[in-house]
């Protein structure tokens, strides 16, 4: 008699602690081995670009908050920008260096959770303590700022919704000392740890090619030894007057995509104190119309937000709202790739490439 | 605003098909390709593979509903020689079909899923053109203008 | 058989019982039990889930209040803590998740979207408020909620499930 194996199908989520949120994976299993891993999207979606259609252009900056929830600020400076392109709005000088230091805060906050949910999704409970206990520090920097831990608005169209005081300054300078020591921690308590280690090492791996043709953005395209990073080649902003290094990764597994987000954490933490240094005073804000009416055009304005190139399309037809809202969103191009990765290995090894992947379902599904 | 792309590239497109128009937009000033509906992909495929164009990366691929067609907008970039454009081409609301891109650039495959689940633009050739947002049973285009919303279930 | 016990017998069983027993009712027993150990899933939707665990991570600690418990399976909790944004394209999952949860089961509605639809109450594809699909009975207001709100919530819902008398009236705040 001969024994014969048959694919099965296994239904990840919506609800399953390890999609981070609300993701749908169908797996054919064969075994413990998956046979194919197909995403299934839109339990997150909110209708955002419709939406956008009846909303004034100030009145758009709160959904981007909670497009990618994770990196607010981010995702803030990307739309703004994209108005003040379409609308030629110029952003003083301060504002331009709070920004700056604001969208890097929010890439070590937005890390400090990938980390966090990387080590609870392993099995580490602990060490998902310690990257929220940390990233208390930057949300009360935040808090500070504008009032509020996640959701901010602070970024405006032309500027700021306010200046920072002294004690946001001393606190984020105090931060930036403590920073080394933070990753120190990280690295001797997760990093070094070898059942971790050996995890990641040379699972779900991208090579450089399928990355590209798949259209990885962001760490996850640098991790499979893709140099590119926005800041440096398209920057926006001032972001041309920091120097900075772009981590890159050597074989795209799940290790370089781990590795690569841990080195960007120091060189935000590196752009922050340069921008600190460089502060210099002034208004935060321009004179911006209230009710604001960019000439007709179209803009596609794209930054390097913390899960990858996330562009802003929107035309305008010169009234207070625009025609069209576009947004072109990472996580939602990274997830793409959850077949691939996941093509080919165990079943316990689904959990870690979506870890590494890090996508963000407010995003994923606008 | 920086060059987008070298003007001689885009007389030299112009030269292979003579149909297609061209010029900077209002807004960010990216150049923009308008090609005929039936000529765009020849158009993308030869941006895609050919020298001197080699846009290799995909940034965006969305569409816009305006009063009298649905526009494909297509965001290219050269990770090579680092230009960039922008193409775009109407489609007739009744029947909006274009060719999949997915062959050229298979990172369109979820942009394109999009387009055709939230404005109803259908792309022939791609491998699996089902609803990716909205489940399936989904009636209508939410993000075409004369789409209205449902009145809200009583129950509560 | 009846016992008679000397009067020093009988004063040292009076003391044993006044010192070892405590009189109440099977429903105040109850009460008390099921909501000082609330079992919560973890049911994160949007945004507010990120709250939601920044309130069990060490800074503010659920866990002083025995509420740490997050489950990921809803067989084995009580508590459903919706943190987030509700879509049509979710509710009929939510709402299994609420049936497979036994009884007795509470529901917290997290954040805005999941009281009312927040900002996306009037998106085409937004359920405004869980309480279309499922019964609520606490409502935490915030987007998101900061975690203070949500340990709040979860308070007003002890208070509740240990006097459910008191929710015919007017919950007081911090009463």
């Amino acid at each position: 008699m001969t024994t014969r194996t048959e694919v099965y199908t296994l239904n990840m989520g919506p609800q399953h602690p390890g999609t981070h949120g609300v993701l749908r994976v169908i797996l054919e299993l064969d075994g413990e081995t998956v046979v194919s891993a197909t995403p299934e999207l839109g339990y997150l979606h909110r209708g955002i670009e419709k939406l956008a259609e009846s909303r004034t252009y100030a009145q758009i900056i709160p959904y981007t908050d909670r497009l990618d929830y994770l990196a607010a600020m981010n995702t803030n400076l990307g739309y703004c920008q994209a108005v003040e392109k379409l609308a030629a709005i110029e952003v003083p000088e301060r504002a331009e260096y709070l920004r700056v230091i604001m969208a890097e805060l929010g890439r070590i906050a937005s890390h400090l959770i990938f980390l966090a949910s990387i080590a609870i999704d392993l099995g580490g409970t602990t060490g998902m303590m310690y990257a929220f206990r940390d990233r208390e520090r930057i949300l009360d920097l935040f808090d500070a700022a504008c009032g509020a831990r996640m959701t901010f608005n602070y970024i405006r169209i032309g500027g700021l919704m306010a200046d920072v005081d002294e004690a946001f300054l001393s606190g984020a300078r105090t931060f930036l000392a403590d920073f080394p020591a933070i990753m120190d921690e990280y690295h001797g308590l997760i990093s070094g740890n070898e059942i971790f280690y050996y995890r990641l090492k040379d699972s779900s791996v991208v090579g450089r090619e399928r990355a590209l043709a798949l259209g990885l953005t962001g760490p996850c395209l640098r991790a499979a030894g893709v140099d590119v990073d926005l800041r440096r080649d398209e920057p926006y902003g001032i972001y041309d007057r920091f120097s900075f290094k772009v981590p890159v990764g050597e074989k795209g597994d799940n290790w370089d995509r781990y590795i690569v987000r841990m080195e960007e954490m120091v060189e935000s933490a590196s752009i922050v104190a340069q921008a600190l240094e460089k502060l210099p005073d002034g208004p935060v804000m321009a004179k911006v119309p209230k009710i604001l009416k960019p000439p007709p055009g179209e803009v596609y304005h794209r930054v390097e937000n913390p899960r990858g190139e996330l562009g802003f399309y929107i035309v305008s037809d010169g009234s207070a709202k625009p025609y069209r809202f576009h947004v072109r969103r990472p996580s939602f191009q990274n997830l793409m790739a959850v077949d691939e990765l996941c093509r080919g290995g165990k079943i316990a090894d689904v959990v870690a490439a979506l870890a590494t992947l890090d996508p963000v379902m407010g995003e994923v599904d606008c | 605003m920086a060059a987008n792309i070298e003007p001689v590239l885009l007389r030299y497109l112009a030269g292979l098909f003579p149909r297609i128009g061209f010029g900077d937009r209002p807004g960010d000033g990216l150049t923009v390709v308008t090609a005929p509906a039936d000529e765009v992909y020849a158009v993308l495929k030869t941006l895609r593979g050919d020298e001197p164009f080699l846009m290799d990366t995909l940034g965006d691929l969305t569409a816009v509903d305006y009063p009298d067609r649905l526009e494909v907008v297509y965001h290219l970039y050269s990770s090579a020689c680092g230009h960039k454009l922008a193409v775009r081409t109407g489609v007739t609301k009744g029947a909006a079909a274009l060719p999949s891109v997915t062959g050229l650039w298979p990172a369109a495959e979820f942009a394109e899923r999009e387009t055709y689940d939230l404005l109803g633009v259908t792309f022939t050739g791609h491998p699996n053109l089902t609803r990716i947002l909205l489940p399936e049973g989904f009636e209508g285009h939410p993000l075409r203008k004369d789409y209205s919303l449902p009145p809200r279930p009583a129950t509560r | 058989m009846a016992m008679t016990l000397r009067p020093a017998e009988e004063s040292a069983a009076r003391e044993l019982l006044r010192e070892n027993f405590i009189l109440t009712s099977l429903d105040a027993v109850l009460g008390w039990a099921r909501s000082n150990s609330l079992w919560p899933l973890t049911s994160g939707l949007a945004c507010c889930a990120i709250e939601m665990m920044s309130a069990a991570a060490g800074r503010f600690d659920l866990a002083r209040f025995g509420y740490e418990v997050f489950r990921p399976s809803p067989r084995q909790a009580d508590l459903l803590i919706t943190a987030g944004t509700l879509t049509w394209k979710m509710a009929p999952v939510l709402k299994r998740l609420y049936e497979q949860m036994p009884e007795p089961k509470w529901v917290i509605a997290m954040g805005s979207c999941a009281s009312t639809g927040g900002p996306f109450a009037d998106s085409y594809s937004v359920v405004p408020g869980v309480d279309y699909v499922i019964p609520v009975d606490v409502y935490v207001p915030g987007c998101p909620p900061r975690p203070e709100a949500l340990i709040d919530g979860i308070l007003q819902l002890k208070a509740k499930i240990a006097k459910p008398q008191l929710t015919r009236g007017v919950i007081r705040y911090g009463r």
